[in-house]
């Protein structure tokens, strides 16, 4: 029977306890500002905890406190979206009925928004189904999908591909010292992942034996790049980040670090 | 009668007589019995959280090739025995996983000659019998081609209770070195609390925040903000909204209308109650509009094409862009380059950072950004806590530098201390 002792204690935790403080009147401003905080070390030090000490109440995958934290983050999600919604919703009517610079845009979103969800609702309500009906083929939520939704999304991706380009044009200029380093490494790199040298020495049978051998060799130099030196500064990134999010997580759970509340020193 | 009797004789003879002529010249020996494994013992699994019994035993001497050992397992006081597992020799650890917590039980161990060659896979066992024997070189019974497996004699454990434990005894290095790394922040804390100077290197990226602002002030335009795509139960997230804080406060300190469009509504929440904080503890509650912090979609790229446009329509004087990023993160930096706004960015992930630090005018490079609350706000106790996550990473290095010595000189045992499960 270990299973309700932690569902009991994150209950007093993050339900019973701040609805006392309520209750008994710590509705103050410093009450307020000290909520979060407790709520913070609650939150913070019982995965900790659950990491070293294997008890079920506290560790195990379905009914430990750990675990169910997180399934909690999905509930207070769910109620987060609507809020969401609510200030989209908000925004763009006040920009459309004001006619702010870019109101078109707002009355464009607002009517994607209700359409979309009102062939979904109604997908939803009548039984036909949210994406395909009962006999298999698509509803109208599903078109606006696969006939707007996907192919706007894609040409947002494809966009990167010139951002990549126009941001290695500027990276690449060799400026000084460091950025000529970063274009000579990018040159070998790119000349060793791609059969760049074949393809010159394509139409002279006589080069393409040399040809090959330099990519060869590109390709070797490029593996000594990307593993040693690029290997190298990336895992001194990953341990300084590490060690960096570990002392923030310190500051946060002990309440020293308040600024993610918008409060500094002594508020 | 007497020709009755000697038929009867006959007939016996004869019966005596076919076995006898069927015997070999040379004896075969009888199949000796399968050695038996010893020190056997279950006992619940140290350091799980239950829900497991371990069983350890030595293999016995002269074990034949072939001959796997079958791990039996009975709750008292009935007594029957249900297979488990089948498992090769030389393995001489088993964990039984099928454990209920706080059940008894007994488990039996016994050497199992089968045909089944792929004793590799630990594997639940046929029905007991030992028919159809037939001899290897050594003597040792084996079963027939096909024929069913024989077995030696069993050894029975004692009791064992599955439950879990108080600690996670494989952990226990990371457990010291949560301790020591707490220590030491706590430490440098304590340290700055005395009042002693703290040197904390310059962070450029951090030193041009009032400057963007300030340029948005002096051209009227507004700032924005992008605390990434992650939802607020990422310590970059965390670290962003530590940032948007102090961006926050700067904004409603000059009067600079401020914008953070959000992608996850948690983070959208959080936020707003961020930014609405800000700007009631610089005294300027009147300047918070609900619409500064404002929610757009949940979609990546529709995300990033809402921020792209208002970058290119609302022109903000300065950008940034600090939190967890993916893919959206160069479309977002070159719109807003493209712009003229001045741009700051900050992310922990390697694979965005040369994206950044290509589009952007600063960027913080991984710690810097966990830095970045404790540094805007130049409160000694957050430095010391800076000072004290330098000297664990310099303590890191030198770990990391004796480890190399080390294994290379054919010693894993740093290697071994270290490894974490």
């Amino acid at each position: 029977m270990t299973y309700p002792i932690g569902k009991f204690l994150l209950i007093f935790c993050f339900g019973v306890l701040p609805i006392m403080g309520i209750l008994l009147g710590l509705r103050g401003p410093a009450a307020r500002r000290q909520g979060p905080i407790v709520l913070a070390f609650l939150a913070g030090v019982i995965p900790i905890i659950s990491l070293f000490i294997p008890k079920l109440f506290l560790a195990d995958s379905e009914s430990g406190m750990s675990p169910r934290l997180d399934a909690y983050l999905i509930i207070v999600a769910g109620f987060a979206l609507p809020l969401g919604i609510v200030n989209v919703i908000q925004n763009n009517s006040k920009r459309a009925m004001r006619r702010e610079k870019g109101w078109f845009y707002a009355v464009v979103l607002l009517f994607g928004l209700f359409a979309t969800a009102a062939v979904g609702l109604y997908g939803a309500i009548s039984g036909e189904g949210i994406g395909f009906r009962p006999d298999g083929s698509s509803t109208p939520f599903k078109w606006i999908e696969d006939n707007a939704f996907r192919p706007l999304q894609a040409t947002m991706f494809a966009l990167l591909a010139f951002f990549m380009a126009s941001a290695a044009f500027r990276a690449f200029r060799a400026r000084n010292t460091e950025a000529t380093i970063l274009l000579v490494a990018g040159l070998i790199v790119m000349t060793g992942r791609v059969p760049l040298l074949e393809l010159l020495a394509s139409p002279f049978p006589a080069l393409q034996p040399a040809a090959a051998s330099a990519s060869a060799w590109f390709g070797k130099l490029t593996e000594w790049i990307m593993n040693v030196p690029n290997s190298a500064a990336q895992s001194g990134i990953i341990i300084g980040a590490a060690l960096g999010a570990a002392a923030m997580a310190i500051r946060v759970i002990l309440g020293i670090e308040r600024s993610y509340l918008g409060l500094e020193k002594g508020e | 009668m007497r020709f009755a009797a000697a038929l009867f004789l006959l007939a016996l003879c004869l019966a005596a007589a076919v076995p006898l002529a069927a015997q070999p010249a040379t004896a075969i020996p009888s199949p000796g019995p399968l050695p038996v494994p010893t020190a056997f013992v279950a006992k619940d699994r140290p350091g799980d959280g239950g829900k497991a019994v371990l069983l350890t035993w030595k293999d016995p001497a002269g074990l034949p090739p072939g001959v796997a050992l079958e791990v039996r397992r009975a709750e008292p006081p009935a007594y029957e025995w249900t297979s488990l597992a089948l498992v090769p020799a030389g393995t001489e650890e088993y964990v039984d996983a099928t454990a209920k917590d706080d059940k008894v039980y007994r488990y039996e161990l016994r050497a199992a000659a089968t045909t089944d060659s792929s004793l590799a896979a630990v594997s639940p066992m046929a029905p007991d019998s030992t028919a159809g024997a037939d001899t290897t070189a050594a003597g040792v019974a084996t079963p027939a081609p096909g024929g069913p497996p024989i077995y030696g004699a069993a050894v029975v454990s004692e009791p064992v209770r599955s439950h879990d434990n108080w600690f996670r005894a494989e952990r226990t290095n990371s457990f010291i070195t949560t301790i020591l790394f707490t220590a030491l922040i706590l430490g440098s804390i304590q340290f700055a609390r005395m009042g002693k100077p703290l040197y904390i290197r310059r962070i450029a990226g951090l030193n041009a925040v009032d400057e963007a602002i300030g340029r948005a002030t002096e051209l009227g335009r507004k700032v924005l903000f992008i605390p990434g795509i992650a939802s607020v139960s990422d310590i970059q997230t965390v670290a962003s909204l530590a940032i948007l804080g102090h961006v926050a406060r700067a904004s409603a300190r000059y009067g600079t209308d401020l914008d953070c469009a959000n992608r996850d509504p948690l983070t959208y929440v959080s936020a707003r109650e961020t930014v609405r904080s800000a700007y009631l503890a610089e005294g300027r509650p009147d300047l918070f509009r609900e619409e500064m912090v404002n929610y757009v979609t949940y979609d990546q790229f529709a995300y990033t094409a809402a921020v792209s446009g208002r970058m290119v329509r609302e022109r903000p004087a300065a950008n940034f862009l600090i939190g967890h990023f993916f893919a959206e993160s160069l479309i977002m930096a070159e719109t807003g380059q493209s712009t003229g706004a001045i741009q700051i960015a900050g992310t922990a992930d390697p694979s965005q950072l040369p994206f950044f630090v290509a589009a952007c005018d600063y960027t913080l490079i991984g710690e810097e950004l966990y830095a970045a609350g404790a540094y805007l706000s130049r409160e000694p106790v957050l430095l010391g806590s800076i000072r004290g996550q330098d000297i664990g990473k310099a303590l890191l290095l030198l770990f990391g530098l004796i480890g190399i010595v080390a294994a290379t000189m054919g010693n894993d045992w740093f290697a071994r201390v270290l490894h974490t499960q």
